[in-house]
């Protein structure tokens, strides 16, 4: 059963995104222009983040039939408690080196993406900062 | 007292690819000249730790310019009607002609990510032109990472913030936080369109993989230094580029990325000193 509880691992770490990043005024103040809908995969799950002026509004856990997304962020379960490591290491250290490697895909309108990069990446490693019991 | 760094700056007029161009460089110490070549999209600033290390200024002369469209060097004039690319040609021009200017008597020139690959081409073309070369983040080719670099100049997107944004991932999780930022603070405030130009360099104009193993390292010693982290220029590229130069040494260097002078300064004169050593040993 390690595969069931590394998933559960990586579903509460991403749950935690929300209460880390709206903790986070500086985090929330840099994406205070960013209001998107973005997929996010670990392995065969989905969620959609909706964030909205910096906040994240929700996270919905799928599977889902017909949704839009703006871009959408894939990389297995596995790839994703690497980089949620407190130090990663090489290639699991940036969303973009781990897409680089054959870890990550990053995929669709990629504009918005860019526009809040620096947001996108930092709401996506805030699991690094969550306490583990 | 006034606290003044020891760091000296000035400009110095230099034609380039015929045309008057205005160039900023700062220096401190003194000895064999030691010329630094920033990364792409970036300036000098990237080397104020090397410029302010008293070990290293004892022995050495250590230059480091602007290159023009870059920190404090202008474009030249008529810049707002051109699309700015760096050539191997124009990029090679302006070192040499650096030299000559400040009249550097066979230098040594460390250079990063396209200094890094600059740095390669003159040890083909010009090998005794200089006491030995470093090539730090250095590879003849690197696989890339993006396909489109149309992102980094368009109205809808601040090219500052997405080449700050994504640079982060170059620069290694140790690297202090304090080097970080400014190293990121450089990408952030390059002109419009330059971090790209100099890509074109990086990624097109310099792929030098049919000519590196005509290197002689027996003319100019060339050490190459890669970080870790860097996924931009990986180790495996460098090391793919140092097995096809006899006699070129290569390091590894752990807890470092793309940006090894400026990002973690200290982590990096763990790997630079010994080079710099072994330089200073060889005399003339």
């Amino acid at each position: 059963m390690i595969g069931a509880v590394t998933d559960d691992a990586v579903h509460a770490r991403i749950l935690s995104i929300a209460e880390l990043v709206n903790g986070d005024p500086g985090l929330v103040r840099r994406g205070r222009h960013c209001s998107t809908t973005f997929l996010l995969e670990a392995g065969e799950t989905s969620y959609l983040v909706r964030v909205l002026e910096g906040r994240v509004a929700s996270i919905e856990r799928g599977p889902f039939l017909m949704r839009p997304w703006t871009f959408a962020v894939r990389a297995p379960a596995e790839a994703w408690n690497r980089f949620w490591e407190p130090v990663p290491a090489p290639g699991y250290h940036d969303l973009f080196a781990m897409k680089k490697f054959g870890m990550a895909s990053v995929e669709g309108d990629i504009i918005p993406l860019m526009a809040h990069l620096r947001y996108v990446k930092d709401l996506l490693a805030a699991p690094r900062r969550m306490r583990l019991a | 007292m006034a606290d003044f760094e020891p760091i000296i700056g000035r400009y110095l007029r230099l034609p380039l690819g015929g045309r008057p161009c205005r160039v900023y460089f700062e220096e401190a110490g003194q000895g064999i000249p030691l010329v630094c070549l920033h990364t792409a999209g970036a300036d000098n600033r990237q080397y104020r730790h090397l410029l302010n290390d008293a070990a290293i200024t004892r022995d050495f002369r250590v230059l480091a310019f602007d290159m023009p469209w870059h920190g404090k060097s202008l474009p030249p004039v008529g810049w707002q009607d051109e699309e700015y690319r760096l050539t191997t040609a124009g990029y090679i021009e302006m070192i040499l002609a650096f030299c000559d200017a400040m009249g550097l008597e066979r230098p040594v020139l460390l250079g990063c990510s396209i200094g890094g690959k600059i740095v390669l081409e003159l040890a083909r073309r010009h090998p005794d032109r200089f006491r030995a070369l470093i090539g730090v983040e250095s590879a003849a080719y690197q696989t890339p990472w993006y396909d489109d670099t149309g992102f980094l100049q368009r109205p809808d997107l601040h090219g500052g913030e997405v080449a700050g944004a994504l640079m982060s991932g170059l620069i290694a999780p140790q690297s202090p936080s304090e080097t970080r930022w400014d190293t990121l603070w450089g990408y952030m405030q390059g002109g419009p369109g330059v971090f790209k130009g100099d890509l074109w360099f990086y990624r097109v104009d310099g792929d030098f993989r049919d000519r590196v193993g005509e290197i002689d390292t027996g003319r100019c010693p060339l050490y190459l230094l890669t970080g870790e982290y860097d996924f931009s220029c990986t180790p495996d590229d460098t090391r793919a580029t140092a097995e096809k130069i006899p006699g070129a040494k290569f390091t590894v260097m752990r807890e470092i990325g793309h940006f090894p002078m400026s990002e973690n300064p200290a982590q990096f004169r763990k790997y630079l000193a010994p080079v710099l050593d072994e330089i200073r040993a060889l005399g003339r």
